[in-house]
């Protein structure tokens, strides 16, 4: 699964994708999240500083983490090569 | 460059109706006033008296009234030769489908009065009508809906069998309805016929995002500039009153390759469904600059001033980037003149 390099977020967790115009809002944790994706972090990497960060549990992070995807899905935010 | 380095040049600009379904004039005459270059006096054409950039303060500097197209070459031919007698005027830039027939018909007869031009041929203005489209695209390799000509409201039920539904109903210059059932097709064929006559073309739906390019092409095969643009508020006229530039090489490569094939003379804009696996499929090749051709100006590639200028015989330099995510959003504004101003125009034709 690949992030589209050329989404903008911003630190208030705007997202813009320049390709088709649409725009989106997510909280901190997403905004952290697609950063990290777009920095090409590993899923075990992402795991590890949310984690810490947001002091998560580790299965709650990760059934939050298969939403959060599933929604970057939906709006073709990411692709699968 | 100082004020009196400025090349001075009369610019004649029709379109001045920015209304709900807006002409492009308004935005064109900002374009213009933005460069820099020129000292610019702006002579509005109206062809009715409550066009509201007849009146806007700071968009044309006179305005006369010219005659419909349904008139004819010759009475507007006569016209300009009159407006130009006073104006001097440099260039013209027509801004509708409907009068695009008649400038480019007289545009030999401009050109011996002292009055450049930049439109497309008459071979290149009818090979993109909606009429030709499915044609044009298939002999240039573009993707472009199955549509059918009708002459007479019989046809339909069979053109309707064979797209099945829903399917577009478009009027020959303008307008577009979806249709969901042989009624509401029949309704849509009326009203269209009404309004702007036969024929009316019946389109394939074709499901997705809508996204418009405005473009200009040197009349060689070379684009001087394409920003590709999604409307992100549109009327229920289905115009665009807000809309973001975008990111997408591939709408660029679309622009450039329809200029290529064509050696498009002018601006023009590219109306594309981008279905959900990402094909491009062409809806209509307007023959002129877009409404919100300003959008362009404002992310840094002055489509209108360009166009001038190569009117001009001026060597023009193909923009290479543009900001992406620029808006524009449209607006409302009640406008206060006196009825002194609207008895000169409807009387004299003339403000």
């Amino acid at each position: 699964m690949k992030i589209h390099s050329n989404l903008a977020v911003s630190d208030s967790g705007f997202i813009f994708n320049p390709s088709n115009g649409d725009s989106f809002s997510t909280n901190a944790v997403g905004a952290d999240i697609i950063r990290l994706l777009k920095a090409g972090k590993s899923l075990a990497d992402i795991k590890k500083e949310i984690s810490v960060k947001y002091e998560v549990e580790p299965t709650v992070f990760e059934k939050d983490y298969e939403d959060f995807i599933s929604q970057l899905q939906d709006h073709f935010l990411v692709s699968n090569d | 460059m100082t004020n009196s380095a400025k090349r001075k040049i009369t610019v004649a600009v029709t379109g001045l109706n920015a209304v709900d379904s807006p002409g492009p004039g308004v935005a064109v005459i900002r374009g213009i006033r933005d460069c820099e270059d020129f000292d610019v006096r702006i002579i509005g054409l109206s062809y009715e008296s409550l066009e509201p950039g007849i009146y806007m303060e700071g968009i044309a500097d006179k305005v006369y009234q010219i005659p419909y197209p349904a008139a004819g070459t010759e009475t507007l031919l006569s016209r300009i030769e009159y407006i130009h007698a006073i104006e001097k005027i440099d260039v013209i830039i027509p801004n509708f489908d409907a009068e695009l027939h008649n400038f480019i018909k007289i545009s030999p007869q401009l050109k011996e009065f002292g009055i450049a031009t930049f439109l497309p041929t008459n071979e290149q203005f009818e090979s993109r009508d909606k009429v030709n489209l499915f044609k044009f695209g298939e002999k240039h390799g573009f993707l472009i809906p199955k549509d059918k000509t009708i002459y007479d409201l019989s046809e339909l039920p069979a053109v309707a069998k064979d797209f099945g539904y829903p399917l577009v109903v478009k009027g020959k210059y303008y307008e577009a309805t979806v249709a969901y059932t042989l009624e509401q097709a029949q309704k849509a064929f009326h009203k269209l016929n009404a309004k702007w006559g036969l024929p009316i073309i019946v389109q394939e739906f074709i499901s997705g995002t809508e996204v418009n390019i405005a473009a200009l092409g040197d009349g060689e095969g070379n684009t001087i500039s394409a920003v590709p643009m999604r409307k992100l508020f549109i009327t229920d006229k289905g115009k665009a009153w807000a809309g973001i530039t975008l990111e997408e090489q591939s709408l660029i490569d679309l622009a450039e390759k329809f200029i290529s094939a064509t050696k498009w003379r002018g601006g023009f804009e590219i109306e594309i469904m981008r279905t959900q696996d990402g094909k491009p499929y062409i809806m209509e090749v307007n023959p002129r600059f877009p409404a919100w051709i300003y959008l362009t100006v404002g992310a840094g590639q002055n489509q209108p001033a360009s166009l001038v200028k190569l009117a001009l015989g001026e060597k023009v330099v193909p923009y290479t980037s543009y900001e992406v995510g620029k808006l524009f959003i449209r607006y409302a504004w009640d406008l206060i003149t006196d009825v002194s101003e609207f008895q000169k125009i409807s009387a004299f034709g003339e403000l």
